[in-house]
């Protein structure tokens, strides 16, 4: 805006405007204005206008990019740190194929429908079992981990226990949480989930293999799909249940998308693989 | 406010040009690494959990 001035005084002014990047040298068309009063209050108000309207438009573009952090880096930092926990977790190894087996693949586990081993919940934020869902080709093992707040767990660790609820195995409900979007987003393709899939659960030393049973739309306030029997808070459970629960529809916090299902066997880490993670069953 | 940084960072316009895509590059890093995880919980589509 200076530029109007430093052209109106014509010749003389050429050498000033060479220096007039380098500042001080730009003095000399700037005393020239006192002359012309409204001028430059006007010049003022449009220096004003156009901060503002710079930014605004930063503030816009700071929207965008807190945009690509919510909805893109924090699935990157959150698989890279969930592969970690899961890599890091102190736990039985899956044995390696004995060389003198006939076949060279992984042993698969004998299911066991006896009483299966359950473990006591653990502190706040522990660490306690890793979840796999073979319909989800290409998804990674889950670290599930104690407790369902965002801040220390679910945005964090990835999929969450609800305290209070039955623990792998266990007579009742294992209820678990899970984010549909964003932070890894462990539950994102719940949907694609049918009756009968399996859903495994791998803790230190124990394979959980359940079914899926049923998959519903709630509302967030029908917090009985967690209880121990679901949606009959009261009763006394005979069976052995699993649900996940996650936000629904995507990107949205509207409602719940839960998936019931029950324990089909159990099996020890030292006795191999479950079949349903080989590909078979 | 750009036209004024412009004016005011040194050396010829390519390295100012530098000097300014760097400079994004640090706000944009220091967003991501702080400015978002802490703004993020106070956004109202991030209030997913009820009181279960």
């Amino acid at each position: 805006m200076t530029e109007q001035g430093t052209a109106g005084t014509g010749q003389t002014d050429r050498t000033g405007q060479a220096g007039h990047d380098v500042g001080p040298a730009g003095r000399p068309p700037r005393s020239t204005r006192p002359r012309r009063g409204p001028s430059r209050t006007r010049h003022r108000v449009y220096t004003t206008i156009g901060v503002v309207g710079e930014l605004l438009i930063t503030f816009g573009v700071l929207l965008f990019a807190f945009l690509a952090w919510q909805l893109w880096w924090t699935d990157v930092e959150g698989n890279r740190a969930q592969a970690e926990i899961v890599r890091e977790l102190d736990r039985q190894e899956v044995p390696d194929p004995t060389p003198s087996a006939t076949s060279s693949g992984p042993v698969v586990a004998e299911p066991r429908r006896d009483e299966p081993p359950v473990l006591d919940e653990p502190p706040h934020a522990t660490t306690f079992a890793t979840i796999q869902v073979p319909r989800w080709v290409g998804e990674p093992e889950r670290p599930v981990s104690q407790g369902v707040d965002r801040a220390t767990v679910l945005d964090v660790l990835g999929v969450g226990h609800y305290p209070g609820t039955a623990m792998p195995g266990g007579v009742g409900n294992f209820a678990l949480a899970g984010h549909r979007t964003t932070y890894a987003k462990p539950f994102n393709r719940v949907e694609e989930l049918q009756v009968g899939d399996p859903v495994v659960v791998r803790t230190a030393d124990t394979w959980y293999v359940y079914r899926v049973t049923s998959t519903q739309v709630v509302l967030p306030s029908q917090v009985d799909v967690i209880a121990p029997v679901p949606g009959d808070p009261g009763a006394t459970p005979t069976e052995r249940l699993i649900t996940l629960t996650t936000c629904h529809p995507m990107f949205s916090a509207r409602e719940r998308f839960i998936v019931h299902g029950t324990l089909d066997y159990w099996a020890p880490v030292a006795d191999g693989t479950p079949a349903e993670l080989l590909g078979g069953a | 406010m750009y036209g004024w940084l412009w004016r005011h960072l040194p050396g010829p316009a390519l390295v100012r040009a530098a000097l300014l895509v760097v400079a994004a590059f640090a706000v944009l890093a220091v967003c991501f690494l702080w400015v978002f995880p802490a703004v993020a919980p106070f956004m109202p589509f991030n209030e997913t959990t009820v009181g279960e």
